[in-house]
């Protein structure tokens, strides 16, 4: 019944960790805004022809954000894992 | 290429797919085959979300508005490089509840309500329709793609037949595969592994079509680049609205979709996968949308003016003359189309059949024990509802004629699945969610969307009379279906999103701020959005009830089946240390019984059919109440414990402490005896040694007479010694009877300093002293206090070491207090030592043995203790310096 009681300052690893939990939430923000910044400049305004670049634009951000989830995916999924194994499903396990 | 040969490799894809399904399914029943359950068939299995519409309609769209076709995947992207977000709480939330669909989720969200999942699956249903009804134009166009073909020479059969055809082969293949068993939870392996398949035959053909443009038509990436900037889309037009409004419709739907949520949370439910997910899905988006700029841009160039750019994907190829990449096109697109169709009707019958059929069965057969296995019914409604399904798209194909842009009607299916977006995103994040609200907000968006897109979707004339689209019913101009409260030339998809969602979402809030929530919504509110929070299990949705466990059983065996129902029950009886009986249907056997039939049934459902056993519906507020009084208590006590603990460790602490200073008594007083016996022994020994020289007789009389001094001066040191002691135990026992009275400082400095003038009286001293400052009168017990000036003084004699030693005695008056300082020149006593002096035997060094047997200073000590003042070491002041403080009126207690 006692309330986890988080402690205020962690460790390097734990530290490292709620980190990477932070970039993982930050990453799709930062996408959208990436993604939404065409709207910024305007391809039907202007006589550029800008299917091209744009098209480059938005394929190498894409690559981008492909990028760095898979450079955090193996860190977050040991957390998940961590997580897991902390808060898997009773139930079953009593049944079982 | 012949009509024959094109049916006939339909024929062996499909049977191709099916034996992997079935072998798969085989294996996966005698032994776990482990690549199965990896993230990279989970990836493949999320390629459904990239259909027919992506394979044929994308690189249309592309042609007909740039790089707009990029937003249907750009959204997903999102939602996916941010799992972290909402995905992985889904896939928990999944996996904990043992949801079997997206109306499961909702309605077991907002207290297991079935008018909800009844709405929710209504919804997907009349969604999912333009979307299967897309996949059938689609395989149907493709199909007359060949048979226009001019180098052939066979007649399309007929479009209808051929999409007759192709439903009915996908909807055989579903029921085959899809309802073979019944569990949800228990996972289709064998479709879930076929469907990854069709993911990588879909990726090859495209990209296979992709590099053929590419590097075999146009001469690589820079002449694409060129060809881009020569072509009718060289400038696309941006419509922010569309483009920031399609982003978010499509990372609303890749979560809200039927069949996406089948496969992201049903199927699988592993965290870890979703961390491949993350990036390997949207890796696979990227390649799928790679070359679809590409393929249209030579699509445009090489085809004549109005060859539909829906097929441009087939028809390149074609017309260069290669018919084997033409024919793996095909089959992507065929994979493309029946893997979503397969998937999107096996979440649907799993949708219609736990909420519609199960509930009705139950409300027209109010009886709980009747004979007969629930699972043939709920097997027969799986295959209906698939059948259903099917045949709804057909219709929609059908009725709508076939025309549209494929991309157009995908849209309007995202849209109307987007109306689950805020039930589910406030039910997994807000625990003020209530039911009213996500029944309000739902039903307000759906009708929103029937009536601004989906209706209108048919065209003019066909539902709404193009009367009523231009001018609004009966007139009314401001409920216009395409132009909302008088908002004209917005884009009507865009148009109906925005007014949707605004009003589901507001609705949503608007009515769960309002309402109250009953108790097992409250209960299943608090464990959907806390699911990570561990050891928060909350209360037990079941009260001790009716049921009996024989009931219960007996309905198990028939939604389970005979043998797995036993097994839980069995392993249950185990845990409860009745091995051999049926177990016990305590709260928490219920609700573990309830989960894993909702696993098959619903959340809903298989909370109405335990109901019907347990004689009681759910959890009352008193019961939400009780428990929660009941944790308040336990919270309370343990306060009350732990405050005891700390008091009972403070006690122990003191004990010990006791304790440490007993021993540490005990020690001294051990250390004082063998001091005091060996400061007795030392003078009797000579004493002894002298006098049996005397005894002897015959020695020089003044021989005798020495000896006979030194046996008396040993006896006065005997004497003074004993003194001594007694004195200081007088002292000590607090008994000594003080001879209090008015006296003079400066006499009594002056008889202390007579007194002391017998101690090494060759010694000159020059004594510092301020005659003024001394003229006090104390009341206080004069001699005794003169005692301790005569030990500080003689101490000074003694001890100071110092060529031409000085004395300086200075008095202050402070308050009612008199200090007097006694502050010689020597070297004084070093930092270890100050703490030791005025134990009782504690004499520093004996390299001017004065007779004193250590227990001057201690004397000293306690009689400034019964002066009701003290005598402390003042370090620092260039030798050996001690302080006396006194009242200057002592007061005696007693």
């Amino acid at each position: 019944m006692s309330r986890r009681r988080s402690p205020l300052f962690l460790a390097r690893r734990s530290y490292r960790r709620r980190r990477l939990r932070d970039a993982a939430r930050l990453l799709p923000i930062f996408g959208a805004f990436l993604f939404l910044l065409p709207i910024l400049w305007e391809p039907a305004a202007t006589d550029r022809r800008d299917t091209a670049p744009d098209g480059v634009y938005l394929f190498a951000v894409w690559a981008l954000l492909i990028l760095a989830a898979a450079g955090m995916s193996r860190g977050l999924k040991a957390e998940a894992l961590e997580d897991g194994a902390e808060a898997g499903d009773p139930p079953e396990g009593r049944a079982g | 290429m012949p009509f024959d040969l094109l049916v006939l490799s339909c024929l062996c894809y499909v049977i191709l797919l099916f034996l992997v399904a079935f072998l798969v399914e085989r294996r996966a029943v005698g032994e776990a085959l482990p690549w199965l359950r990896s993230p990279l068939v989970y990836t493949l299995s999320l390629s459904i979300y990239c259909t027919a519409w992506t394979f044929y309609g994308a690189v249309g769209y592309a042609a007909r508005s740039g790089l707009e076709y990029l937003t249907i995947y750009l959204g997903p992207t999102l939602v996916f490089v941010g799992w972290w977000w909402v995905l992985r709480k889904l896939v928990r939330i999944g996996r904990q509840q043992r949801v079997t669909s997206i109306a499961d989720l909702i309605s077991s969200r907002y207290g297991k309500s079935n008018l909800l999942g009844v709405l929710v699956t209504l919804l997907c249903v009349v969604a999912a329709t333009p979307y299967i009804a897309l996949q059938l134009q689609s395989v149907t166009l493709s199909f007359s793609v060949f048979a226009s073909g001019p180098h052939e020479g066979w007649q399309m059969p007929d479009r209808d037949s051929t999409a007759i055809w192709v439903a009915g082969g996908l909807a055989l293949f579903t029921i085959l595969f899809g309802t073979r068993k019944l569990d949800a939870n228990e996972q289709h392996t064998g479709i879930v592994t076929a469907i990854a398949v069709e993911g990588i035959v879909k990726l090859v053909a495209l990209v296979a079509v992709g590099s053929y443009v590419v590097w075999g038509v146009a001469d690589g990436p820079a002449d694409v680049i060129a060809r881009i900037d020569r072509s009718a889309i060289a400038d696309w037009e941006l419509a922010p609205s569309r483009w920031a409004g399609l982003t978010f419709l499509s990372a609303a739907a890749v979560v809200c979709l039927p069949r996406m949520f089948q496969v992201l949370v049903v199927e699988t439910g592993d965290e870890r996968h979703l961390a491949t997910a993350s990036w390997a899905f949207p890796l696979y988006m990227f390649l799928m949308s790679l070359f679809v700029v590409p393929i249209a841009v030579v699509g445009l160039e090489l085809l004549p003016e109005g060859a539909n750019p829906d097929l441009f994907v087939l028809t390149v190829p074609l017309d260069r003359g290669q018919g084997g990449l033409a024919m793996l096109a095909f089959l992507g697109g065929f994979s493309s189309a029946t893997a979503m169709v397969i998937v999107a009707a096996v979440a649907l019958a799993t949708m219609v059949s736990n909420h519609i059929v199960m509930p009705l069965w139950l409300s027209l057969r109010p009886t709980p024990a009747v004979s007969g296995d629930v699972r043939r019914l709920v097997l027969l409604a799986r295959r209906i509802s698939i059948a259903g399904v099917l045949g709804l798209g057909y219709g929609y194909y059908r009725f709508s004629g076939g025309s549209g842009a494929l991309a157009a009607i995908g849209l309007i299916s995202f849209v109307g699945v987007a109306q689950i977006l805020p039930a589910m995103l406030g039910g997994i994040f807000w625990r003020g969610a209530t039911r009213t609200g996500a029944l309000w907000g739902l039903g307000l968006g759906f009708g929103g969307w029937v009536y601004t897109l989906f209706l209108p979707s048919f065209g003019p004339d066909a539902i709404f009379s193009a009367r009523l689209l231009a001018e609004g019913p009966f007139g009314i101009g401001w409920l216009r279906p395409q132009a909302l409260f008088g908002v004209e030339g917005m884009d009507p998809l865009i148009h109906s999103m925005f007014w949707s969602l605004i009003l589901n979402g507001t609705v949503f809030c608007g009515a769960s701020l309002v309402t109250f929530p009953g108790p097992l919504e409250r209960l299943q509110g608090a464990a959907f959005v806390n699911v990570f929070e561990t050891g928060n299990r909350g209360p037990q949705g079941w009260a001790q009830g009716k049921a009996e466990s024989e009931e219960l059983l007996v309905m198990a065996q028939r939604i389970l089946g005979e043998e797995p129902a036993l097994a839980l029950f069995q392993s249950e009886a185990r845990a409860q240390g009745k091995e051999g009986y049926l177990p016990d249907p305590v709260p928490g056997f219920v609700e573990r019984l309830e989960r894993r039939l909702a696993g098959s049934v619903g959340a809903a459902t298989a909370h109405a059919m335990l109901a019907q056993l347990a004689g009681r519906a759910a959890v009352s507020v008193e019961d939400l109440m009780a428990v929660a009084n009941e944790t308040a208590q336990i919270m309370e006590y343990s306060a009350r414990l732990e405050a005891q603990q700390e008091e009972l460790t403070r006690t122990a602490r003191q004990l010990r402490e006791a304790n440490e200073k007993l021993t540490q008594l005990s020690v001294q007083k051990d250390a004082f005896l063998s001091q005091i016996s060996h400061e007795l022994r030392t003078p009797m020994t000579s004493i002894r040694a002298f006098s049996e020289i005397l005894m002897e007789g015959d020695l020089p009389p003044e021989m005798a007479a020495r000896h006979a001094r030194i046996i008396h001066d040993e006896a006065i040191r005997l004497t003074r010694l004993l003194d001594d002691l007694l004195d200081l135990s007088v002292l000590e026992n607090g008994s000594v009877q003080l001879n209090l009275g008015l006296a003079n400082l400066q006499q009594m400095i002056d008889r202390a300093l007579r007194s002391a003038a017998h101690t090494r009286p060759e010694r000159g001293f020059t004594i510092h002293r301020d005659p003024t400052a001394e003229n006090i009168f104390l009341f206080t017990d004069g001699d005794r206090l003169a005692q301790v000036f005569i030990n500080l003084i003689s101490n000074a004699r003694k001890y100071c070491d110092a060529d031409y030693p000085e004395l300086r005695i200075s008095v202050r008056q402070k308050g009612g207090r008199v200090t007097v300082d006694f502050i010689d020149n020597g070297s004084g006593i070093s930092k270890e030592s100050q703490e030791l002096i005025f134990e009782k035997f504690a004499r520093l060094s004996d390299q001017t043995r004065a007779g004193g047997a250590g227990l001057g200073l201690a004397i000293c000590r306690e009689v400034m203790a019964n002066l009701g003042g003290t005598i402390t070491y003042l370090p620092g002041q260039g030798g050996a310096a001690f302080r006396v403080t006194l009242p200057l009126r002592l007061q005696r207690a007693a």
